[in-house]
């Protein structure tokens, strides 16, 4: 049985990504736009030498043929080199990824530690004061421009307070070499805290700072209002009145009963969140603190009409948001096996 | 609450305790990331900066600050009396950069010029297609048809042969894309097959050397402490790459930054009265110009394009546009270029001339057409739409309905080679401080095919006086001769010539040494720091 849902599993993977390799291929080069001139721009070029150009990317190739060797290509993880850089669009995005997933996560958690409790605590004393402050700071922090509140943030804490650095991973005369790509897990190698000190990893953390908190925002404020109406529903259910009845402690009625059962939606929430924070978030929070992760990158090559790098990220934001939901699924299963047994039968 | 004060406290302690960096660190806030470290195949002004000036040389280099050549590493040259022929005489105390991946044998000499030259000329060279097989400043600067052959005459000596004599020849060899790259470390790379890396693990002769680059954050620089020129003074030098303008002047101000390339046109007020700050300014080897399409009704008549020129005001554009950081355009190039003319018919702010021109044209109850403003900020026009809707508003009081259109940048560049325009904004940056760079690449009959004539214009006298401008040797013959055809120009006026843009640098007052350059490349060489960066 469980095999047969694997296998179901797989089908419906490689579907997925055969549809976002369609997507990503052909959805680009449908927008006008192109890669030669975009690299020539007002310097103009002879015919002789545009064929040549074209012919070097292999775009004078019926697209079908393109769209072939792409995957033909990927599928032994050769995802092409950039038109921009003549590097390799694999070594170019993994480069990257790490920053991103480290700004993304700590983006999250940040969200999460302050805006679950947050919900809870509005769930709980319904109507009252803090509910009421809740969720208008909630409303105000997903409607906020973050680009606007990227700026603002800085000006507050870098500027005015001076207790933030401005922008980058790290304070630049760190000389770090990438092994994880991790900034805050390479700060702590052994050679470098023998050089440096603690001081190269807590550098990596005040910058870490204020983008997570930027980029935190807007996932804080839905994780509240999620876990409030969820945990709503959950308080009004007739197991939370017996748990009240028995004489069980506000405290463990709250946290045992109504909230453990109030998690399915706030993960679900969280797992989309995650997904959005790190890539759409990545692309403005990125730019304003001079993050280097993909994010910014996948723009600049839109921008250029770079095909093999945003087929590629596309591809890979793909498999990403697989990930995600299968991790999802396998937290669901954990937390009420119930939805184990559901998709089983 | 205890917890969180010993957070604190680690939090703080951590941030106190950073070490001491040496003085003469430079740290420079760059706009983006360079697409290789070699610049014969990049085209960005940002692979530019992160090589030419830092790590390489040329066989004649551009004094900085201005557009004079100077010998760099060939001592001297001669010219065959044909003008087709150029000998060198390479220096012989020239060493490339010893680093962790290559270590010289020997001293520059010609196989490394031979090495420069052939692996962008000759297509069957083992290096010509790395990196993609397109040198797009050599093949567009016409260097592959021009380049006969190179020569070694003897190890430091080098022949150099054209197919035809041109002028601008020794100012093209001072360009970024003329670097001289070590042949030795070319085979040494081929031998153990990562030929890919000359572009990307570069060896040059240049002040400094490579260390490291990551992707997207920053690239690290070291002395050179062999240079040729003698040790330079900034020790290290760390390239912040910083997207943001407004960012990269926060982090001026935090002490993040040494060295800020284009600030923010908003800020540049503030800069200017903020202590501990200096505002470097140019005038830019830049123009930005309004092109007509002189193959097209009505602007194949040239009654109709001087109406044009009368109706707008240019300096409202400087004003609202430029926020004033510009100078009012005469010629196709700036008045620091040689040769300029301001002796040429001018075309004053005058609409009441502009719809008599248009009546005696034939066009009395004006007409509609097609304005393309620029959709992305260019250094010679920050804001092609504001632009845009003031043309549209100057040439409404002259009876001419202006629709204004526009295309992402990719397409807009397509459409306008093609000439499906009817007028476009565009522009252009000098590479050489040669006329020939402005008035062939943008004006000559064979710049229509290649897109970069953007208003189609291809006049047999004018053509004829830059032409021989290009192959005249005598620079008061060719000054005559660009006066002219700068005279012939203005007659004509196939494109309005709006403004030259100032150029700016933001730097903090320890940076000494800092000389603006023309060509919008910030050679560091000069530099030195004069205290310790504030922590």
């Amino acid at each position: 049985m469980l095999r047969t849902i694997g296998l179901r599993r797989l089908l419906e993977v490689a579907t997925t990504l055969l549809g976002v390799s369609l997507l990503a291929f052909f959805l680009i080069r449908v927008a006008p736009g192109d890669p030669v001139l975009l690299l020539i721009g007002e310097r103009g070029s002879d015919p002789e030498q545009y064929r040549e150009m074209a012919a070097h990317l292999g775009l004078e190739q019926p697209l079908i043929a393109q769209y072939l060797q792409f995957v033909a290509n990927a599928l032994q993880g050769n995802l092409g080199v950039s038109v921009v850089s003549q590097q390799s669009v694999i070594e170019e995005l993994l480069a990257r990824w790490p920053a991103t997933i480290e700004l993304g996560v700590s983006a999250l958690l940040i969200a999460c530690v302050l805006g679950i409790p947050a919900g809870v605590i509005a769930a709980v004393y319904r109507n009252s004061v803090a509910d009421f402050l809740i969720m208008t700071v909630s409303i105000f922090g997903y409607s906020i421009p973050v680009f606007w509140w990227g700026l603002v943030l800085i000006l507050c804490f870098s500027i005015g307070l001076d207790i933030t650095p401005v922008a980058g991973r790290i304070d630049i005369l760190y000389d770090i070499a990438p092994i994880t790509g991790f900034m805050l897990v390479d700060t702590l190698a052994p050679q470098v805290v023998q050089e440096y000190g603690f001081s190269a990893f807590g550098s990596a953390l005040a910058h870490l700072a204020l983008p997570a908190l930027t980029m935190a925002t807007i996932p804080l404020a839905v994780f509240a209002r999620t876990t409030r109406s969820s945990m709503l529903e959950v308080l009004s259910e007739d197991y939370v009145r017996t748990a009240r009845a028995k004489g069980l402690s506000e405290f463990w009625v709250i946290w045992r009963h109504a909230f453990r059962n109030a998690l399915i939606p706030i993960i679900t929430v969280g797992g989309v969140l995650f997904v959005t924070t790190v890539i759409t978030g990545a692309i403005l929070t990125e730019t304003i603190f001079a993050w280097p992760g993909v994010g910014r990158y996948i723009v600049n090559s839109v921008y250029a009409r770079d095909y093999p790098v945003i087929q590629a990220s596309i591809l890979l934001i793909g498999i990403f948001v697989v990930l995600v939901n299968g991790l999802i699924e396998c937290v669901y299963r954990a937390i009420n096996p119930a939805v184990g047994r559901d998709s089983a039968n | 609450m205890n917890k969180v004060f010993a957070l604190l406290t680690f939090y703080s302690a951590v941030l106190v305790s950073m070490p001491a960096f040496s003085a003469s660190n430079l740290v420079y806030c760059s706009e983006g990331s360079p697409e290789s470290f070699n610049p014969q195949i990049t085209l960005s002004g940002t692979a530019r900066n992160a090589t030419a000036p830092t790590l390489y040389n040329r066989l004649l280099d551009f004094e900085p600050g201005t557009t004079k050549l100077v010998p760099s590493l060939a001592k001297r040259w001669e010219i065959s009396p044909d003008n087709r022929s150029y000998t060198f005489e390479l220096r012989d105390d020239v060493s490339f950069h010893s680093t962790a991946y290559f270590t010289p044998s020997r001293k520059m000499n010609a196989d490394d010029v031979l090495f420069s030259f052939n692996r962008q000329l000759d297509k069957e060279h083992p290096y010509h297609m790395v990196g993609g097989g397109t040198y797009q400043y050599f093949q567009g600067m016409g260097m592959d048809k021009l380049i006969t052959k190179v020569e070694k005459l003897g190890d430091h000596r080098v022949r150099i042969e054209l197919s035809q004599p041109e002028a601008p020849f020794l100012s093209n060899l001072a360009m970024p894309f003329m670097s001289i790259l070590s042949s030795e470390y070319s085979e040494q790379l081929q031998r153990e097959n990562r030929k890919a890396d000359i572009d990307m693990l570069p060896v040059g002769t240049g002040p400094f050397k490579f260390r490291r680059y990551q992707k997207g954050t920053s690239i690290r620089y070291k002395a050179n402490e062999a240079y040729w020129q003698g040790q330079p003074a900034i020790g290290n030098l760390v390239f912040s790459i910083t997207p943001d303008p407004s960012v990269r002047y926060m982090k001026l101000k935090k002490g993040e930054c040494d060295l800020v390339v284009y600030p923010s046109p908003s800020d540049i007020a503030q800069i200017k009265s903020q202590s501990g700050m200096v505002l470097a300014e140019e005038d830019g080897l830049n123009i930005g110009y309004l092109a007509m399409n002189t193959e097209k009704p009505p602007f194949d008549n040239v009654q109709v394009r001087r109406a044009i020129a009368h109706a707008l005001n240019k300096q409202a554009y400087i004003n609202a546009v430029y926020l004033g950081n510009a100078e009012l355009a005469i010629n196709p190039y700036p008045p620091s270029m040689w040769s300029h003319n301001d002796e040429v018919a001018q075309y004053e702010y005058n609409p009441e001339k502009a719809r008599k021109l248009l009546q005696k044209a034939g066009y009395s109850d004006g007409f509609k057409v097609t304005l393309w403003t620029l959709p992305v900020s260019r250094p010679y026009n920050p804001n092609g739409r504001k632009m845009g809707e003031m043309m549209q508003q100057d040439l409404a009081k002259i009876g001419v309905e202006v629709e204004l259109v526009s295309y992402d940048w990719g397409t807009y560049l397509d459409k306008v080679k093609r000439g499906e325009h009817d007028m476009v904004q565009l522009g252009w940056a000098g590479d050489n401080g040669d006329p020939d760079n402005f008035l062939y690449t943008l004006f000559s009959c064979d710049s229509v095919q290649r897109g970069s004539n953007n208003s189609r214009y291809c006049q047999p006298e004018f053509e004829s006086l830059i032409k021989r401008a290009r192959r005249e040797s005598d620079l008061a013959t060719r000054e005559q001769l660009y006066r002219e055809a700068l005279r012939v120009f203005s007659e004509d006026v196939p494109v309005i010539p709006i403004a030259h843009s100032k150029v700016f640098r933001a730097l903090s007052s320890r940076v000494e040494g800092y000389v603006m350059d023309p060509f919008d490349v910030d050679n560091f060489f000069p530099l030195s720091v004069s205290s310790n960066r504030q922590q």
